[in-house]
């Protein structure tokens, strides 16, 4: 027989002033099964919580339903109190009479009603509530960093350092993504190698991070705490044990105008390479659809030049097998495909060229040796004209957002362009300008300022060449008329896009993704590291277009998080899961296709000699987020939810 | 009539977005018709038709469903679940000679509590203009009266 113990409380005046109390205790003591009906100034007191642990040890209460305010508010204060009475804190329901009842009626009447219904409704719930226990999961403490970029860097680093053990796993053939490819770093001229390639070096040689270059995830299995990761080794051709980096192949091999990706088609690399000068590991790779012996079985000359015989031309991919616990995504971004603009004539005139081939042009690394130089002629122009959101904030292109970095790295390049070519004239096509961090107003002034960057703001319609001059027509609104400037070199602030295959990527991880192939964090404002999944983190400009701070910043926060899930040898869920019956499961799968969390797996019911009896569906508690459209979905009700049951549910409605 | 008709509206919605909308609507003071009565739920994939039917059936004049926006769902898919079974029994209720206008859909954001309070207003207004749902009596007649006999 059910005793349940009603615990009405007042709230002050917030709710006693719009529902009678006295008339609803009086009420519910009347109802079936409540043996405790009363009313409290404030339950969530200190005197209140223990008039309530009083109560349940003096009647030996069944359930504990308290009216007053939301469930997001107290109901995790009310469950531990029903724990410290030694009754199980999840036979405790909140019956919302605050914020669902007293703030938003005025007929004192009908608010009393209401509270009536409402807390008969929680009775007949919590009548049949079950003991749960929370879920306790294992934890291998590994993690899995998925991209060598600088959120990536930063987050194994963050981790290893705290003792964990991290494997770091980067899709080319060197660490470094796109922050290796740039001059110097917004606002404070930082040369961008000069502060990641030391970082770069200390993962390589980090004790507790295992890098793996050149590698893919090619499948992501499990849950929080207890993934299995499958990671590709895509061939090198090159035996990363014993290559000792001197390069002599590079020299030697007769393929040497294949255009250079890290250059972004500025410079020319051979076929066996590594990207840059500073690739971390310094190990090269042979491209295969660029190498003469692949493509006709003669050559080799770079095994020939290579005197300790690292290169294995008849290497196969390999397949690594790996327990993690925890998952930070830094998968970073691209820039758009330039092909939408042909107005602006971008692949069809040579000195058009995009942000990042600007900072190739203007790093001491890059192919110019830090000249700007027109990738036509090889001159240095006197007039360069700067266009800002090519591609952001325009839904017609399919960018609607806005790429956050152009405003300050056009800025940057204006100020490189004037140190470097001192007579030489900038103009700046923008929007808005939008400089929000720290010192970073402070920067575009200085190039507006100091280094005589003209801004125009307006947007420009065409660019064409007449003379040997780009013509670039635009519009000077605030002068409100058009404006074309004769230019040397046109540099486009291209958009940030997500990697083109972002979207599969996120499907094989299991997290979610906007519109765009973004990353979704959890909550936009509470939760931004964490993915959709538990157990999977989010750093850089995987999840949004983000500067280097804010990457960092980031990747720091996903390391923070796992190590706290970490820091503990197993994981309590909230019960709240799904269970199978599998008497009367028919195996129809439905409930399969339904989980958004694969959480839902077939098991095999066996005879005595072993053989299958039948299949049916089973949930493996770890994975179930507990969302319940399994149980809606089963047609033989075979399925339920702990928490929220179908026999709770309908006693609810029964209840109204 | 001299009295106006008080419907009894049983609103079904799933704890992350609309409970949490309806909350808002609290703790900013909107007032808003005292018809409805919540059902907490995890999801709105987590609301089976039985449960609208049942609530129906026990003298409810509308049902109201709320979740996360499209793609907002905190289950990810959830909500996308609820709006194609919504479809589907959308019809069945035509077809059982229910009017569909005394069940309502719609999408409450944890952000929404002036909408939600909208929402509360309007739902009502429409359920009371229905009047009474008075065949939930057959339907009693139907399912439990052979128990009875």
């Amino acid at each position: 027989m059910a005793k349940i113990g009603v615990f009405i409380c007042h709230c002050g005046e917030n709710i006693a002033s719009k529902v009678d109390c006295t008339k609803l205790a009086a009420a519910i003591g009347e109802h079936p099964g409540v043996a405790v009906s009363v009313e409290y100034k404030y339950f969530c007191s200190e005197p209140g919580q223990e008039s309530v642990k009083k109560a349940i040890r003096d009647n030996n209460l069944t359930g504990v339903i308290i009216a007053a305010c939301s469930p997001r508010m107290h109901e995790a204060t009310f469950r531990k109190v029903c724990a410290e009475a030694g009754l199980n804190p999840y036979l405790c329901e909140i019956a919302n009479i605050r914020e669902q009842c007293s703030w938003v009626h005025n007929d004192n009447d009908m608010a009393t009603e209401k509270a009536m219904d409402i807390t008969r409704s929680m009775i007949e719930k919590v009548k049949r509530n079950n003991k749960l226990q929370p879920i306790e999961v294992p934890v291998t403490r590994r993690a899995l960093v998925i991209g060598g970029g600088v959120a990536g860097i930063q987050a194994a680093l963050d981790i290893a350092n705290a003792g964990q053990e991290v494997v770091l796993v980067e899709r080319e053939p060197s660490l470094g993504g796109h922050m290796a490819q740039l001059s110097e770093t917004f606002p404070t001229l930082d040369c961008s190698q000069c502060i990641l390639t030391p970082r770069m070096v200390e993962v390589a040689q980090h004790p507790k991070i295992r890098l793996l270059t050149y590698a893919e995830v090619e499948h992501v299995d499990g849950f929080i705490g207890n993934f299995k990761v499958k990671i590709r080794m895509k061939s090198r051709y090159v035996n990363r044990d014993v290559c000792t980096g001197c390069g002599d192949c590079m020299v030697k091999c007769p393929v040497k105008k294949i255009s250079s990706e890290f250059d972004c088609g500025l410079g020319k690399r051979t076929a066996i390479y590594t990207p840059f000068a500073q690739s971390v590991p310094n190990i090269p790779v042979i491209d295969k659809a660029s190498c003469i012996y692949f493509k006709n079985g003669k050559c080799k000359t770079c095994m020939k030049s290579c005197q300790i015989n690292a290169i294995n031309f008849d290497m196969q991919d390999e397949f690594i097998d790996l327990d993690i616990g925890a998952i930070v995504v830094a998968t970073g971004f691209q820039i758009q495909n330039t092909a939408g603009y042909g107005e602006y004539g971008y692949g069809k005139y040579p000195d058009v060229i995009t942000g990042l081939q600007f900072e190739r042009l203007a790093t001491a690394s890059g192919p110019t040796s830090g000249k700007i130089l027109r990738p036509s002629d090889g001159k240095e122009p006197e007039t360069v004209v700067f266009i800002q959101c090519a591609g952001s904030r325009d839904p017609s292109k399919g960018v609607r957002y806005c790429s956050k970095i152009c405003c300050m790295y056009t800025a940057k390049h204006a100020m490189l362009y004037a140190h470097k070519v001192h007579h030489g004239k900038s103009h700046v096509f923008y929007m808005d300008i939008r400089a929000a961090g720290k010192g970073y107003d402070e920067f575009t002034r200085r190039t507006i300022e100091e280094d005589d960057a003209s801004y125009v703001r307006g947007r420009v319609s065409k660019v064409w060449l007449e003379n040997g001059k780009l013509m670039v027509r635009g519009v000077d609104t605030l002068l409100g008329r058009p404006v074309t400037i004769p230019a040397d070199m046109v540099v486009l602030a291209t958009a940030m896009v997500p990697q083109p295959n972002a979207k599969e990527f996120a499907k094989t991880i299991g997290i979610a993704y906007d519109e765009y192939g973004y990353y979704n964090e959890a909550h936009l404002k509470l939760r931004p590291v964490e993915s959709s999944s538990a157990g999977v983190f989010l750093a850089g400009a995987c999840q949004s277009p983000k500067d280097i701070p804010d990457s960092i910043a980031q990747a720091s926060a996903s390391a923070s998080k796992v190590l706290a899930l970490f820091s503990k040898e197993t994981l309590e869920r909230e019960p709240v899961v799904a269970s199978t019956n599998e008497a009367t499961c028919a195996g129809c799968w439905g409930c399969v296709l339904a989980c958004p969390y694969n959480a839902i797996e077939q098991k095999d019911i066996l005879d005595r000699s072993g053989r299958i009896i039948k299949r049916v569906a089973s949930v493996n508690p770890g994975l179930c987020q507990g969302c319940g459209t399994c149980v809606t979905f089963c047609r033989s009700n075979s399925i339920d939810l702990a928490g929220f049951t179908e026999k709770q549910i309908f006693a609810e409605v029964m209840a109204l | 009539m001299s009295e106006t008709f008080e419907p009894k509206i049983i609103a079904f919605v799933c704890t992350y977005c609309t409970y949490a909308g309806a909350d808002l609507a609290g703790t900013s003071r909107l007032k808003y018709a005292p018809n409805v009565r919540i059902i907490r739920l995890p999801c709105t994939g987590r609301i089976s038709p039985m449960f609208i039917l049942k609530a129906l059936q026990k003298g409810a004049d509308g049902i109201l469903i709320s979740g996360c926006h499209p793609g907002d769902c905190h289950f990810t898919h959830g909500n996308y679940h609820a709006r194609r079974r919504w479809m589907v029994f959308r019809s069945l209720l035509d077809f059982m000679g229910i009017s569909p206008e005394r069940v309502k859909f719609s999408w409450i954001s944890a952000a929404e509590g002036g909408k939600f309070a909208d929402l509360i207003n309007n739902v009502t207004e429409d359920i009371r203009k229905l009047g009474p749902f008075d065949q939930y009596k057959e339907l009693i007649m139907e399912t439990e009266a052979p128990a009875t006999l």
